[in-house]
C-alpha cells in the first residue's frame, strides 16, 4: 500500500483545473477606505480574468454581514458584543476621520458625486464577476455571527487550510 | 484615426469601473472587432494595455483629444480570443 495522500479542504481538482492567475485576498479590516481597496483590486482582478477569492474574518465579517441584521448569538456575551458591532457593509467606517459617521457620509457623497460605486456595489460588482467569497468559520463563532446573518451568495465557510491550499496556488495574496 | 465597432462610454467613472465595463463588453464583439473605450481617467493609458497584456486581447492603439478643459482618453481594443 502506498501512503495515504491527504486531502485538503478544497478540491483538489477544482483546484487543478484552474490555469489563470490566482488571487486571494484576506479581508481582516472593517474599515471603509481598506474594504474599498479589497473590493477595488478583487474586481479589478477578476475582471482581467483572473480568479479571486475573498477570504473574511474578524471585522471583515461585517462587509458579508446583512445590513442590519442581530447576532442570532444565544449568550449575552456575544448578543451584547454583536449589537455593538453591527453589520452590514453599508455603515463601515473610515479608518481615519470617521468622525462619529460626519467624516464617513461627508466621503460617501463626495464618491457620491463622482459616480465612484459604494462598498456594496462594489461587492455586488465582485459577485457578479465570479469572485468567490468566504467566511472564516473560527471568527464567526468567536463573535456570534451566525450563517443565516450573511449575505447570499457566501460561497464557503472554512478556515485556514482552505486559505492556505488557495494561496499557494496565487500569484497574488494579499492581507487587507 | 482608427477604427472601432462598438463604442463604449465610460466618462465620469474611475478605476476599476472602466476596466470592469470593459471585460464585459469585450464578450458581446465578435473576434477580430475592435471597441473603442471611452474616458477620461488617466490612468487608462496604463490600465488598458495591462488589461490587454493579461487577457489576451490587443491593443490596437490610444488617441487623446482635449475637448474644452477636460481630457478624453479613447483606447481601443480587438477582440483576439
Amino acid at each position: 500500500m502506498g501512503p495515504t495522500k491527504l486531502e485538503p479542504a478544497v478540491a483538489l481538482a477544482e483546484l487543478q483545473e484552474s490555469k489563470p492567475d490566482r488571487v486571494t485576498i484576506v479581508v481582516l479590516s472593517g474599515d471603509f477606505d481598506r474594504v474599498m481597496a479589497a473590493f477595488i483590486i478583487a474586481t479589478g482582478a477578476a475582471a482581467m480574468g483572473m480568479q479571486v477569492t475573498m477570504f473574511f474574518t474578524f471585522w471583515g465579517l461585517n462587509v458579508i454581514r446583512r445590513e442590519g441584521a442581530t447576532s442570532g448569538a444565544k449568550d449575552l456575551l456575544r448578543r451584547m458584543f454583536g449589537f455593538l458591532n453591527k453589520g452590514g457593509a453599508g455603515r463601515l467606517p473610515l479608518s481615519r476621520f470617521h468622525f462619529g459617521g460626519l467624516g464617513t457620509s461627508m466621503m460617501k457623497r463626495v464618491m457620491n458625486q463622482n459616480r465612484m460605486p459604494g462598498i456594496v456595489e462594489l461587492r455586488e460588482t465582485a459577485q457578479d464577476l465570479g469572485v468567490k467569497f468566504i467566511a472564516c468559520t473560527t471568527t464567526m463563532g468567536m463573535m456570534g455571527v451566525r450563517k443565516d446573518t450573511l449575505i447570499e451568495g457566501v460561497d464557503q465557510l472554512a478556515g485556514v487550510s482552505t486559505y492556505l491550499a488557495e494561496a499557494r496556488q496565487g500569484s497574488v495574496n494579499l492581507f487587507i | 484615426m482608427i477604427r472601432s465597432d462598438v463604442k463604449l462610454d465610460t466618462l465620469g467613472y474611475f478605476c476599476p469601473m472602466p476596466i470592469i465595463m470593459t471585460s464585459k463588453k469585450i464578450k458581446e464583439l465578435t473576434l477580430g472587432q475592435v471597441l473603442e473605450v471611452v474616458s477620461d481617467d488617466e490612468g487608462i493609458k496604463k490600465d488598458m494595455p495591462a488589461w490587454c497584456e493579461t487577457t489576451g486581447h490587443e491593443m490596437v492603439g490610444l488617441e487623446e483629444e482635449t475637448q474644452d478643459t477636460a481630457h478624453i482618453y479613447k483606447a481601443f481594443v480587438k477582440k483576439s480570443k
